[in-house]
């Protein structure tokens, strides 16, 4: 059998990519990290108060997102999520067909939420505050979310994970839902849990 | 041998004014169509105020349920009104009507059954999408079926409304040739769905 050089050599330069594509994390200063949305270690969760009583909790159970984080310059960290409303889940089908209907989401209006990063400020305590564009119901508003990194390191399975909580308040009308729900039911507490698998 | 068949005889000259003859329907299906007529147009309205209610409106649950436990009642009087009628057949068509009237009648009934069923169909699959019942007046619960179509609750609601709209429609040109029948044709037409012939 006679061996073919020429298709064999892509190969071997390919292999020699992949190799130092391996050692390159540990070299580059910020690493980049995708949402763990394909193993559902992330959340995008919301309260709101109901009559003023209790808590309603809900998610968007479909969205993505990505960041990169450098433990040793934080503050360099950023972050973008793309949410899709339609996904809205209070766990009654009744309510989120309302919630996705125009007196709130409007998903078929508005069928994309999304956060993009723009700063990062560190708090003496460890914990930060992360500032960007939130844009929900086709309005776009600078928020702040506050964070704390919970871990990150090696996972059972060969890769690198980073995790981290955050919360933010926002006033429903000021994103143009006006939807009166009552005086205690005004604004939405968002809650993320956003785990990444480090590219 | 004799007097049995002289029986016969008579009731089938006056036979009772609950079952159709081949002149006018009887008592039950009269009572069948209003019923369910009212039962819908009462649903239809009832359907487009209530889902325009404000969080605080004191009818914003009640009303959903009322709306939710009649049109299982009504779905269960079409499920009977359609056994009722394989044991009890339709008058024929009135004589003088023509042949196009008829078969646009039959085309129109036809469509008034379909629609109502894929209406009240579409609403329980609404109600069930995530799994729960529907309480029927707090009297009986209808279970879940169907639970895995992809956001079932608004594509069923997308159906629902505009079925809902549809049967209205068609409910609405059916009286009107039934109000023509009786105005400008003065045939038996409407009469005989009040069993007189």
């Amino acid at each position: 059998m006679k061996s073919h050089p020429m298709k064999l050599m892509p190969l071997t330069t390919a292999a020699a990519a992949l190799a130092l594509s391996f050692a390159q994390p540990s070299t580059v200063a910020a690493a980049d990290y995708v949402i763990d949305t394909k193993g559902a270690h992330a959340f995008v969760q919301f309260r709101v108060n109901h009559l003023g009583y209790s808590w309603l909790y809900g998610r968007f159970n479909t969205f993505t997102g990505e960041f990169s984080y450098d433990a040793d310059k934080p503050e360099e960290s950023e972050i973008s999520v793309t949410i899709e409303t339609a996904s809205v889940d209070s766990n009654h089908a009744e309510r989120d067909k309302h919630l996705r209907s125009p007196d709130f989401l409007d998903v078929g209006k508005y069928p994309e939420a999304k956060f993009v990063s723009t700063g990062v400020q560190m708090n003496a305590d460890g914990t930060a505050k992360l500032m960007g564009d939130f844009t929900l119901h086709g309005v776009t508003k600078p928020i702040v979310i506050d964070v704390y990194k919970m871990g990150e390191g090696k996972d059972p399975w060969g890769g690198y994970r980073a995790g981290f909580q955050g919360s933010t308040t926002i006033t429903m009308a000021d994103y143009g839902m006006t939807y009166d729900l009552g005086p205690a039911s005004t604004e939405a507490e968002i809650i993320l849990s956003v785990e990444g698998i480090r590219k | 041998m004799m007097p049995r068949t002289s029986v016969t005889l008579e009731n089938a000259e006056r036979p009772s004014l609950l079952r159709n003859t081949s002149e006018r329907w009887g008592l039950i299906a009269v009572a069948f169509h209003w019923t369910v007529a009212l039962a819908v147009i009462g649903l239809f309205v009832l359907g487009l105020w209530m889902t325009g209610l404000s969080y605080y409106d004191p009818w914003y649950r009640q009303a959903p349920d009322i709306h939710r436990s009649i049109g299982v009642l009504v779905f269960i009087a079409m499920v009977a009104r359609l056994v009722w009628r394989i044991f009890d057949p339709a008058p024929a068509p009135v004589p003088s009507h023509k042949r196009w009237e008829i078969k646009a009648a039959h085309v129109v009934h036809g469509l008034l059954y379909a629609g109502l069923f894929a209406v009240m169909i579409s609403g329980y699959l609404i109600s069930t999408a995530d799994g729960r019942s529907i309480s029927v007046f707090g009297l009986f619960e209808v279970p879940a079926t169907i639970t895995s179509i992809e956001k079932q609750e608004d594509v069923a609601g997308w159906v629902h409304y505009w079925l809902a709209i549809g049967l209205i429609a068609v409910a609405a040109l059916h009286a009107l040739a039934a109000l023509k029948h009786h105005i400008i044709d003065k045939d038996t037409t409407l009469k005989r769905m009040f069993t007189r012939s």
